[in-house]
């Protein structure tokens, strides 16, 4: 059995509210996991810790076999995860092509060059190349101010795909979006994320996004995972329905 | 953008050091005091661009200085090109020391720890007798490649050529920096460091080189001061003249490297004015002066003929709020 | 156990002044969020003032403790008077705007108001020392201190205690704390907060005239003194949190014993050793240190 990422007794707590409560868990490569729970469940906590952004107060980490749990974001981006976020994360006065050109450059081991122009080295050519795969090339070089929260949305998932990660970490990425848009930017998505055949991992609300998109859910409910199997599954099952989805009959 | 190629900005340097030939002693003076501001407010520009401001560049200043006057006293060293080099080693120096330890730090706190440990400095060395405590020492003329400039108006014009040169190769390789991969992940760090982190990029690291070459470019700055007054003394490490250093800057914004230069020019000439006509007055003219480019020209006096870049305080103080929001929901 | 007496006096005398200072800074840097690089200025106006004040009663004859009080109402009023006008003619201009924009604005005022006192009063240093005997001298510890000096002690003490029932006992007071506390919620809750940033920076540069007026009769009048001043109490400031007023007196007292202890112990080490606490408080303990829980990442 190989896992991409392997949790074993995760715990965190944030003075009285439990976050992650000896949470394990284990992702295979390939795989499209949705993480599912009420607000306060844990999921971004959980997506947290996997990326060092917190230490958790106890528990263990593994990437491909590599302990992560201290590690910092950096380092921890430097050995395979990347992960977009819930309110995008972008250099806002720079352009489209110039934050996706600062995430090339983070790619290399080596120091920055103090000489080499910013968008040049084939810096510029792998922004663009992104860009198009979520087909906003033509917005390459206008600011980031400029640019709507769905296209920043997009950009933001864009940013976290350049490192090639083996773990990708999607923090709702569909919120935001207007409904009718949903499914296209779903797709867009999955579409420009399967070149590098990552193993995703997406945290979502959008129950028919989770149903169309995932082929694995985790339902977290204060820090403990209540339910993890396929989404009809899942969905179906009744302390889910109570505990998250609210569902209606 | 239309972007000039450095080489050809090396064209208004070199017209700019021969265009001295033809100007009296005064201005010469006012120019060199000019270009040397110039090369501090330059190291604060190049570090202000990850969205740290040093407010204690007098620091780097008087170390740069008190190294050089050291130096240039217990082994007779007064060729200028030397004591400029010497100046940029000890500002560098002390800037690769404190460097990774300030950069942990942002913002205003960031700020007013550079204060902080400059008037550590200037503390230290107001008492310290060996150096002359508060009235300093001074230090003899210095010379260019072995020649001695006993004419006034000779010498004057080789320390305005020295610096005019340094500052302006400075300047070149600034303009090379801002536009070079790490200059722009250097304005990244200002919008978003958790970003850049997460990009597998160390901020902290790139603060730390900014501010290195800020000291060095400060380091020789104070050289440049020492020569030009032939003294030394703690006031270089006074907050009031980093404070100086940072008025240059925000006068010329954060765009242009020209406009550092044209502040700095501006500055002097202001100074040398208001002396003359209304002795006293310097400071309060400039103080008008200021509160006029805070109320026209908020992006400092490069806005004129920058591209207009967008919306900076708004955005920047968004993203951090959010950058906190959008990790911790 | 000599040295230790005159070292505690001797410190504390010198942190009755420097309290008054920094209160005053940190109350506008707690309300109108502005860190106020003209505040020395003040301070150096109200000592100037009070040794213009000190001549001209001198020169009507009138007795010592007359003039004193005079002086010390007169510094008050023209200060709080040149605050109001400055925080409503030009501060107001730019709320709203970064935050480095009116710490700039504080700067340029700072320097117009360097050269309008070496306009006003010259560039030779003034004396005033008439009050300073009001007091007469006592004995302590087998020293000889100036009465006037052993009084600053319990006067800023007083203002101090005045400043805080005033803000904490007072409906006035509470309204300031609020609007340093959360300003938006008291915007929402009818707050006129116009008001009370007016009322606040006048407040505050009146400290530091007063403090200045103070110590008049102790110190010569020249250029220099405001910047001498400001950094001073922005690291008292910093060391006890900045818009905390018990940080003000507990950062005050710890420099004035700092600097009381060098100064008998080692000399060297006067000035840099108060720049050594606020850089060393700036890394380990960023907020001051009397948190505050207002004091929100700045």
């Amino acid at each position: 059995m190989s896992t991409v990422l392997s949790v074993r007794g995760l715990d965190k707590r944030f003075g009285a509210v439990v976050a992650a409560d000896a949470l394990s868990l284990d992702i295979a490569p390939g795989q499209k996991v949705s993480l599912i729970g009420a607000n306060g469940a844990g999921k971004t906590t959980f997506v947290n810790m996997v990326t060092g952004y917190l230490k958790p107060d106890s528990g263990s980490i593994t990437l491909d076999g590599i302990d992560i749990g201290r590690r910092s974001p950096r380092s921890v981006a430097r050995l395979g995860i990347s992960r977009s976020f819930q309110i995008p994360q972008l250099f806002i006065e720079l352009t489209a092509a110039e934050n996706l050109a600062v995430a090339v450059s983070g790619m290399q081991a080596r120091t920055l060059s103090l000489v080499s122009p910013a968008e040049a080295g084939g810096r510029r050519d792998k922004a663009i190349e992104l860009l198009q795969r979520f087909g906003l090339a033509n917005l390459a070089d206008r600011p980031i101010s400029e640019l709507a929260g769905g296209v920043r949305k997009l950009i933001d998932i864009a940013m976290a795909l350049v490192r090639r990660p083996k773990l990708l970490l999607l923090d709702e990425p569909t919120s935001g979006v207007s409904a009718e848009e949903k499914f296209a930017t779903m797709d867009r998505v999955i579409h420009a994320v399967a070149p590098d055949a990552a193993t995703i991992v997406f945290v979502e609300h959008d129950m028919e996004i989770v149903s169309r998109y995932a082929d694995r859910v985790v339902a977290f409910y204060s820090g403990r995972i209540l339910a993890d199997g396929n989404p009809q599954d899942v969905l179906k099952d009744p302390e889910v329905r109570r505990y998250v989805t609210g569902g209606a009959q | 953008m239309r972007q000039v190629h450095p080489l050809v900005m090396l064209v208004p340097v070199i017209a700019a050091t021969l265009f001295g030939r033809m100007l009296p002693t005064w201005t010469l003076s006012l120019a060199t005091i000019a270009a040397s501001n110039a090369l501090v407010a330059l190291g604060i520009v190049v570090l202000a661009r990850t969205g740290n401001v040093s407010f204690g560049q007098g620091l780097v200043f008087a170390a740069g200085g008190y190294g050089v006057a050291l130096i240039a006293n217990s082994w007779g060293i007064t060729d200028a090109v030397a004591q400029m080099l010497i100046g940029a080693v000890c500002g560098g120096l002390i800037g690769l020391a404190i460097g990774p330890l300030i950069s942990r730090y942002s913002g205003i706190f960031f700020g007013m720890l550079t204060l902080a440990l400059s008037m550590v400095f200037y503390g230290a060395l107001v008492k310290t007798t060996v150096l002359g405590g508060s009235d300093g020492f001074n230090v003899v003329r210095p010379s260019l490649f072995g020649i001695s400039f006993v004419d006034p108006r000779e010498a004057d014009f080789m320390l305005y050529a020295v610096s005019v040169v340094t500052t302006g190769l400075a300047g070149i390789a600034a303009a090379v920096l801002f536009r070079s991969e790490f200059g722009l992940a250097s304005l990244a760090v200002r919008e978003n460091n958790l970003r850049v982190e997460y990009l597998g990029i160390s901020a902290n690291r790139i603060i730390t080189i900014n501010f290195v070459i800020a000291a060095v470019f400060a380091g020789a700055s104070g050289a440049f001061a020492l020569m030009a007054q032939r003294h030394i003394d703690p006031q270089f490490a006074y907050w009031t003249t980093s404070g100086e250093f940072v008025f240059v800057a925000v006068l010329a914004g954060y765009q242009s490297v020209a406009a550092v230069f044209v502040a700095s020019l501006a500055l002097e000439l202001v100074r040398s004015f208001s002396n003359l006509y209304l002795p006293n007055t310097w400071q309060l003219v400039l103080g008008v002066f200021l509160l006029a480019v805070i109320l026209f020209l908020p992006r400092g006096i490069g806005s004129l003929w920058t591209r207009q870049r967008r919306k900076r305080a708004e955005s920047s103080a968004a993203t951090s709020t959010a950058a906190e929001e959008g990790v911790a929901s | 156990m000599n040295l230790f007496l005159t070292i505690v006096l001797d410190g504390l005398i010198e942190a009755s002044w420097l309290f008054v200072v920094a209160l005053g800074l940190t109350l506008v840097f707690g309300v109108l969020k502005i860190l106020n690089i003209a505040h020395g200025s003040f301070y150096a106006l109200g000592a100037y003032i009070a040794a213009t004040a000190v001549t001209i009663a001198a020169a009507y004859s009138l007795p010592p403790a007359l003039g004193f009080v005079a002086m010390l109402l007169s510094v008050a009023l023209i200060a709080a008077v040149v605050g109001l006008l400055l925080e409503r003619g030009l501060l107001k201009m730019f709320y709203g705007r970064d935050e480095v924009v009116l710490l700039l604005v504080t700067y340029a005022v700072f320097l117009i108001l360097e050269d309008t006192t070496k306009l006003i009063w010259g560039v030779n240093p003034i004396y005033a020392s008439q009050p300073y005997e009001l007091f007469g001298n006592a004995e302590f510890a087998g020293l000889n201190y100036v009465g006037y000096d052993l009084l600053l002690i319990p006067a800023s003490a007083a203002i101090g205690l005045a400043v805080w029932f005033g803000l904490n006992r007072t409906v006035m007071g509470k309204i300031v704390l609020a609007v340093i506390h959360n300003e938006e919620m008291s915007v929402s809750m009818g707050v006129r907060v116009n008001r009370v940033y007016a009322a606040a920076f006048a407040f505050g540069v009146l400290l530091a005239a007063l403090a200045g007026a103070l110590t008049a009769p102790k110190i010569s009048m020249q250029p220099g003194l405001s910047s001498d001043v400001i950094i001073l109490s922005f690291a008292i400031v910093v060391i006890g949190g900045l818009g905390s007023v018990e940080g003000a007196a507990i950062g005050a007292i710890l420099v004035g014993l700092a600097r009381a202890a060098s100064v008998h112990l080692m000399p060297q080490a006067e000035l840099f050793v108060i720049y050594l606490i606020m850089a060393a408080v700036l890394m380990f303990r960023p907020e001051g240190l009397f948190k505050r829980e207002t004091a929100r990442r700045i």
